[in-house]
């Protein structure tokens, strides 16, 4: 099962297995990482599960929607490294995968 | 001794509340109970992912369950309450337990709005409010089956869009004229209308269910005096606020639970949140919502309500709504006599309508355009003058107005 990693804010690093097929969203949700809140659960309707993603991973990701694209022109504190970590589908390229959270979303 | 807070209703907003009420520092002892056999989950994906079978029910789950060990709330499941005494501060559960409180949140949510007309209980007509709803209702979502869906709002859409696509052969009976009715403004009912006649759904308007036919098994629909065959149906008509256990109590209900704008009851123990509440929206016009947004949110308030630090609730309301691959969001809540501002080319299947009155949003309904969305979002709650012209105006992007 693929493995993320999550740094929160205090720099606190969670390794986390997440299933294939699900989102970095979801594996952090279900494994209390915290920083995300994902209101709507994973529709990309609210922009509550932004993260920063390790540059060195930045080009491997999946390219945004223009939905996701647009929905982080809004949130806070962007960084050219930001997603949404619902729209990050995991799979076994995304072993390894750093993320980092914030503070919280608003 | 330390508080106990006792939450009945474990939905979105009893989660939520947990999650706030330990986030504001609460340190007495939580116990929530709820009906249903599950850990609080989300109702959403239901009749989407769920009902597609591309979501497993493990993934519904709002919380792990170390969440709530770690939050040290106490979760009775399975089992309904059945009464509050407001004297002796306990609740009761139709076990015959009893759980005292120092302080109640009910957050009892909604039930469908069931139809009443003859053969109504025949066993191919189903609801989807629950897991359990969509487990029956997915073992007979079979291809080439005739499903017949009576109410063309959200959940019945949702559900039609899922079928024609998985093979039914679907009809809508809405007894408005127009899709959506109560939610959204004539042109984007106009829009779904046609999208669901183009990926084959069949509507029929101004067409009340009058019956069910059929003896063992369902054989068909009436409606305004004509039959039409039918193998499953699936009734969308609305819900009811769960508001029954308040009323008994002696609590003012009215369409829902009376809670002032903090969430408070007339009994100064007992506040209420989510589905299930009258509350007085942001324009001091008492309201139910039936949303996540509401529910989070007035949770978030109940907490603070319930830890000594009332604040007023005044968010934006916002809904969505996801059918074929169209987007749809709403920010507000739109009235009739509202001026309609269009943006954007339905045709693209990308545009807004935005709801003027007084010369600020009152509301907008976006279909794939999340900028229009989110800018009439923050315009809303800024209660900010616009201009009707710039906004109709693509060349301008949403970005620069705000």
């Amino acid at each position: 099962m693929p493995k993320i990693k999550f740094i929160d804010h205090t720099d606190k690093e969670r390794e986390i297995d997440v299933p294939e097929g699900w989102s970095v969203m979801e594996g952090a949700v279900k494994n209390l990482v915290p920083g995300i809140d994902a209101d709507c659960g994973g529709a990309c309707a609210c922009a509550t599960c932004h993260v920063y993603v390790d540059p060195a991973w930045a080009e491997k990701l999946p390219p945004k929607t223009d939905m996701e694209e647009t929905m982080l022109d809004f949130a806070q504190d962007v960084e050219s490294n930001s997603r949404l970590s619902c729209q990050i589908k995991v799979t076994q390229e995304l072993d390894g995968l750093v993320v980092r959270t914030p503070k919280n979303q608003h | 001794m330390s508080e106990h807070i006792v939450i009945i209703g474990a939905g979105q907003a009893g989660a939520q509340a947990i999650a706030s009420l330990r986030g504001e520092g609460f340190e007495g002892s939580i116990t929530m109970v709820g009906e249903e056999p599950f850990l609080p989950y989300q109702r959403p994906p239901l009749s989407k992912a769920y009902l597609q079978g591309k979501l497993e029910r493990e993934r519904l789950f709002l919380k792990p369950e170390t969440f709530y060990t770690d939050a040290k709330a106490e979760l009775i499941l399975n089992v309904a309450a059945a009464a509050i005494d407001r004297e002796k501060k306990q609740i009761m559960l139709v076990d015959g337990r009893e759980i005292p409180y120092d302080k109640l949140l009910l957050a009892t949510g909604t039930r469908v709005r069931p139809i009443v007309v003859p053969n109504a209980h025949l066993k191919e007509i189903h609801y989807l409010r629950s897991i359990a709803d969509v487990d029956t209702l997915r073992a007979v979502f079979q291809p080439g089956k005739r499903l017949a869906i009576v109410g063309g709002g959200y959940i019945g859409l949702e559900v039609a869009a899922v079928a024609v696509k998985h093979g039914l052969d679907v009809t809508v009976f809405e007894a408005m004229d127009r899709l959506m009715q109560r939610a959204v403004s004539p042109q984007v009912s106009a829009f779904y209308e046609e999208a669901h006649r183009a990926a084959g759904v069949k509507i029929h308007f101004n067409t009340t269910v009058e019956k069910f036919e059929g003896g063992d098994h369902l054989e068909g629909v009436t409606a305004a005096g004509q039959t039409w065959p039918a193998d499953i149906a699936l009734v969308g008509i609305g819900v009811l606020p769960n508001e029954e256990i308040a009323r008994d109590a002696g609590l003012a209900v009215s369409n829902g639970i009376v809670v002032d704008n903090c969430t408070r009851t007339d009994d100064p123990s007992i506040f209420a949140a989510g589905d299930c509440t009258w509350h007085p929206g942001r324009e001091d016009v008492f309201l139910r919502l039936e949303s996540v947004q509401n529910a989070i949110d007035q949770a978030k308030h109940a907490a603070l309500a319930m830890v000594g630090k009332p604040t007023c609730y005044a968010e934006v309301p916002w809904f969505w709504s996801d059918q074929y691959d169209l987007k749809l969001q709403i920010a507000g809540l739109g009235r009739p006599g509202d001026r309609h501002v269009l943006r954007g080319d339905p045709a693209a299947r990308k545009f807004a309508v935005f709801h003027l009155r007084d010369g600020k949003i009152a509301a907008v309904e976006a279909v794939n355009a999340a900028s229009e969305y989110l800018v009439g979002r923050k315009f809303i709650a800024e209660g900010k003058m616009v201009d009707a012209e710039k906004l109709a105006d693509l060349s301008i992007p949403m970005k620069t107005m705000a």
